[in-house]
């Protein structure tokens, strides 16, 4: 019943195959199984479960609210949830209860969702790791499959299974994780730069990041507000359809979402021929590798993905589409220009954490000024200090129009590539989500978190720039047995016809499933050992 | 929070920043410089000084001050400019101050409707180019009344620019002639408000008000000096006055200290500076964070605003989203200037009593109310109303609105004057039994207290009469040409009427007996 999608599994609660509150203690009972994982920051089971008998009772009245009632989902810490401690992965939020839910958050609950727990980032998403937040890495479910062990085995040079795990991509490797490990059935991400896709496309799931301003960030607790967009994970297209329906929508509390009329349901057909269909293939990628980083670092795609790229292109001429290179020349300078927007955003957005009305708030009270310092220093990891810090030299009167107003006519020209693209008739583009598949832990911590932000977010990041609509589609594994993802990108508001698209090319690629059963006995096996330790302790 | 802010600046002599705050709040020590900034590259352009103090010593030059005001005036708003709280006056410490008030993570700035359409009337009413569209902008200071770390603001596109307003000057003798003069109106802006900090010295805590909703009207004064013909003196800004007076008293005291400053060798420093109005004098409030850079940047929250006129409105728009600036023009109520030159031309008012009226809220009304149901002329009723019943009001600090005294009462009142069925200093007595609220019309009261004029010319004559025998030393220095004597005994004849008589009618009769 876990493996299954989330459409599957909303059929069978109609069908009453499974009740609402069995269906929740068997996520409680796996999340407690893969706590190792660390996907999940707090585990809200007392909620989850009245949630559950709430739904249960509407289901035995026949009350159901629809696809989502009952459905297990988790949410990213960096959401507001009432009542649910939300810490953003950071000392400074530590404590903190908010006493209103996210709008995307109210919108799932009122849809009948029951709220598993907030799931594990990099420090106010700030990261395309998960290796970046207070509470310690996340580690990739694919890690322990049964795909990427038995490669593993056949490997003479592979090292202590232990300490060799995965990374999850990042920043919103929690969710990317409870999704993956069957948890849950779907959950909210935020994407900034690509924060869901990343982990998506390492974590072999479908990740969504819907047009800006289709989606409330209300309650969003921001990184950059001109970018960020609530994102969704799930194990295929139709359920990220099924919860876009749910969460699109005008927000009167948030003045940058669209009064556009949403179709809803967001139902989506299945498309039986893409031969009207013009896919364009960008030609900036290599232009980004030489330019940018040519002086101390050459981030390669590996040439599993490359082939991977080419051969998804192949599929879609050989069924008919038209498929066409297409030049998007200022994606090069995406990454630069987001390092300025980005930092300059953060160091305004992080000015409200003073430890004077919430979180943390150091012990120094000598002045005003010297609490705020001590405070900021305690509750902010060094990466978050360095993005302030940079922010705050972009915005100084004397540097502003040298760095923010250029990033951001960069920015608008970054943008206009995209139009002109759409412009030319492509209907969406293909791109990789991310330059390889997910590498170990210990490799990943080898660079830092600037580094590797730039590195992961070349093939993401100017969707975001441009606040269109992008999905990373799982497509197949690597030779190491882990999943390798592709993205596509649609026009703005175009979002339904983005994930038709998507959902064809799911079907014809045919990931396969992960399987985790080796890892679940594993997990047994640890939990009763601890079990037998503590109960030893306690004689 | 969630404070609109007008800002209007003159260009030339006088820049006027008018911020209107759905919520509002002082603060103090609060760090200052990006506004004086702003002032100074502005005020650059000024040409003529607006106040010219003079130093007669011989040789000297004269001196030219420049003064730029900053005006933060709160929006008269139910809600506040971001957010859904309410704004009341004197409501408890943080009772109406919402998520977003508190600048909880993950909230964000709504704009509230109301106070758009205040301040393009405000643009409107100030004759400024109101922007089609216009930008918020992030200002970002630490300051313990500012939660979110930064202030919404309207920098770089504000809402409206380059207006003007024409207000008079008293001058002359007895101050009673008043010049019109032209002010010019840099720009109007939104603004969010601050929270308010209580500071406790003696348990050296602050104490923080979130509400910001006191203090309607804050003005930070930019004062320098120069000669003539020479550029513009340093500038220095006084900040956070709250009232009329002070502003003078405070405007009036930096231009001097500079001048002596000057003269005496000293410097001007650029710096921020608090009115001490116990003393009469401003000090240095010695920031110590020195030069304030706000790092600026666009607000990304809130998308540009646009407005509207009649051939921009797209069709089939829906009026509760789009704002029509034509629709407000015409909401907009005569204009207080227009207002006055029309009591000037309807009634022989003059000028000075004209803008007396205008500012007392109210009182035109009243006036106006009066004249309607009297026969008394125009120029009577506008004594009583200014003289009188303002005076009575300002005495017991009551508004227009909580006068004892109606206009129809006023209105009897005079008419009973008018028709000489009283005297003047009858009328007053009416007057004041009016304002006891006992319910009682002029009519009864002048009936009870039996006030009338004696209209019986015998009787009267027979007053004068005993009056003259009882004091023949008085009718001696009649007769003998003494000026005053006349006054005396018309004010004994009235005494004895228990002042019912007509002093002219008394001294006709006595003229007539003492064959004057």
């Amino acid at each position: 019943m876990l493996g299954r999608s989330l459409r599957e599994v909303s059929a069978a609660l109609k069908q009453g195959q499974i009740t609402p509150t069995e269906l929740c203690q068997k996520c409680l009972s796996l999340i407690k199984k893969t706590k190792f994982l660390n996907a999940y920051i707090t585990v809200s089971e007392e909620v989850a479960l009245k949630q559950a008998e709430e739904s249960e009772k509407r289901y035995k009245n026949g009350q159901s609210l629809g696809d989502l009632d009952g459905i297990p989902i988790a949410v990213k810490d960096n959401f507001s949830t009432s009542g649910i401690e939300t810490t953003c992965a950071s000392n400074m939020l530590k404590g903190y209860i908010p006493p209103y839910n996210a709008t995307v958050v109210q919108k799932l609950l009122d849809q009948g969702a029951l709220l598993m727990g907030k799931t594990n980032l990099d420090e106010f998403a700030m990261g395309s790791g998960s290796t970046d937040g207070v509470f310690g890495p996340v580690k990739n479910p694919w890690s322990y499959s049964k795909q990427y062990r038995e490669k593993r085995k056949q490997n003479p040079h592979s090292e202590n299974e232990d300490s060799d795990w995965l990374i999850t991509g990042g920043s919103s490797g929690g969710s990317a994780a409870a999704v993956s490990a069957f948890t849950c059935y779907a959950a909210l991400g935020s994407d900034t730069g690509g924060s869901t896709r990343n982990p998506a496309a390492h974590c072999g799931l479908v990740g969504f990041k819907p047009s800006y301003g289709l989606v409330s960030r209300h309650g969003l607790i921001p990184l950059v507000n001109s970018m960020d967009v609530p994102g969704i994970l799930t194990r295929c297209v139709d359920d990220a359809a099924i919860v876009l329906g749910a969460l699109a929508g005008p927000d009167p509390r948030d003045s940058t979402t669209v009064h556009e009329p949403i179709n809803k349901p967001f139902m989506l057909p299945s498309l039986a021929d893409v031969s009207k269909l013009c896919i364009g293939i960008p030609k900036f990628q290599f232009c980004i590798l030489t330019f940018c980083y040519k002086e101390y670092l050459v981030p390669e795609l590996s040439s599993e993905v490359q082939s991977l790229w080419s051969k998804a292109a192949d599929l879609f001429e050989s069924e008919g589409a038209k498929v066409i290179e297409v030049s998007l020349p200022h994606t090069s300078y995406s990454i630069v220009c987001y390092h300025v927007l980005c930092t300059s955003e953060v160091a305004s957005n992080m000015a409200r954490f003073d430890g004077l009305q919430y979180g943390h708030r150091c012990d120094i009270d000598v002045s005003t000024e010297a609490m705020y310092a001590a405070t900021r220093r305690e509750g902010f990891n060094d990466v978050v200090r360095g993005r302030i810090l940079s922010g705050n030299f972009f915005l100084l009167k004397e540097n502003y129009e040298n760095y923010f107003v250029k990033a951001q006519k960069v920015r608008r020209l970054i943008a206009n590539d995209f139009v002109n693209a759409f412009n030319s008739g492509v209907d969406v583009l293909l791109t990789p989500t991310t330059l390889s598949e997910a590498v170990p832990y210990l490799e990943f911590i080898k660079e830092d978190n600037r580094t590797r932000s730039a590195q992961d977010d070349i093939f993401t990041q100017a969707v975001n720039m441009a606040g269109l609509p992008a999905v990373s589609i799982p497509v197949a594994l690597s030779n190491q047995g882990l999943p390798i993802g592709l993205q596509f990108i649609g026009r703005a508001f175009c979002d339904q016809q983005l994930l038709t698209v998507a959902k064809w090319f799911e079907k014809q690629v045919q990931f396969p499933v992960i399987q985790l059963q080796e890892l679940m006995d594993d997990c047994s096996a640890v939990l009763e050992n601890e079990k037998l330790a503590s109960v030893s302790l306690k004689q | 929070m969630a404070a609109p802010m007008l800002r209007w600046g003159c260009r030339g002599r006088r820049w006027a920043f008018a911020r209107v705050d759905g919520g509002s709040c002082h603060r103090r020590g609060a760090p200052t410089g990006s506004t004086s900034n702003q002032i100074r590259g502005e005020s650059s352009v000024a040409q003529q000084p607006l106040h010219t103090a003079q130093k007669t010593r011989k040789g000297e030059h004269k001196w030219a001050a420049v003064v730029g005001l900053e005006i933060h005036a709160q929006i008269s708003s139910n809600s506040k400019l971001f957010s859904g709280s309410q704004v009341r006056f004197s409501a408890p410490p943080n009772s109406l101050v919402s998520f977003f008030d508190a600048s909880l993570p993950g909230t964000l700035p709504v704009l509230n409707r109301r106070c758009v359409e205040a301040a393009v009337m405000t643009g409107l009413a100030l004759n400024c180019h109101i922007n089609k569209k216009s930008l918020f902008d992030r200002k970002h200071y630490f300051y313990a009344d500012l939660p979110a770390g930064y202030q919404i603001t309207q920098q770089r596109l504000p809402i409206a620019v380059n207006g003007s307003l024409i207000y008079g000057v008293c001058a002359g003798k007895k101050q009673s002639q008043v010049i019109p003069k032209t002010v010019r109106i840099k720009q109007i802006q939104l603004e969010q408000d601050s929270g308010k900090s209580l500071h406790d010295n003696l348990r050296s805590q602050t104490l923080i008000d979130l509400n910001r909703a006191e203090g309607q009207l804050r003005v930070d004064a930019n004062i320098s000096v120069h000669h003539p013909g020479e550029p513009l003196g340093v500038r220095t800004e006084v900040k956070n006055l709250n009232s009329i007076r002070f502003l003078a008293k405070a405007i009036d005291y930096e231009i001097q200290r500079q001048i002596n400053e000057l003269e005496n060798g000293g410097e001007i420093l650029n710096e921020t500076r608090s009115f001490h109005h116990k003393l009469g004098c401003t000090m240095s409030m010695r920031d110590k964070e020195g030069k304030q850079d706000y790092r600026f940047m666009p607000e990304p929250n809130l998308p540009p605003l646009v407005l509207y006129d009649a051939t921009s409105l797209p069709a089939g728009a829906d009026p509760q989203q789009v704002i029509n600036i034509d629709q407000i023009r015409e909401t907009l109520p005569e204009l207080p200037s227009v207002t006055r030159e029309k009591l000037v031309q309807q009634y022989g008012m003059l000028l000075e009593h004209s803008f007396t009226l205008l500012n007392e809220v109210g009182l035109l009304e009243f006036f106006q109310n009066v004249i309607k149901e009297t026969r008394a002329e125009p120029k009577k009723v506008t004594s009583w109303v200014l003289n009188t019943f303002l005076g009575y009001l300002k005495q017991q600090n009551l508004a227009v609105s909580e006068s004892p005294v109606t206009p129809s009462a006023l209105a009897e009142l005079l008419d009973l004057l008018d028709s000489r069925t009283i005297s003047s200093s009858a009328a007053k007595q009416v007057f004041e039994e009016l304002w006891k609220r006992e319910g009682k019309t002029p009519g009864q009261i002048v009936s009870e207290k039996q006030l009338e004029l004696m209209q019986d010319q015998g009787a009267l004559e027979q007053l004068c009469h005993s009056v003259m025998e009882a004091h023949p030393q008085v009718v001696m220095d009649v007769k003998n040409r003494n000026p005053r004597a006349i006054n005396k005994l018309i004010g004994l004849v009235r005494k004895a009427t228990q002042s019912r008589a007509d002093p002219v009618m008394i001294k006709e009769i006595l003229e007539k007996k003492l064959s004057l």
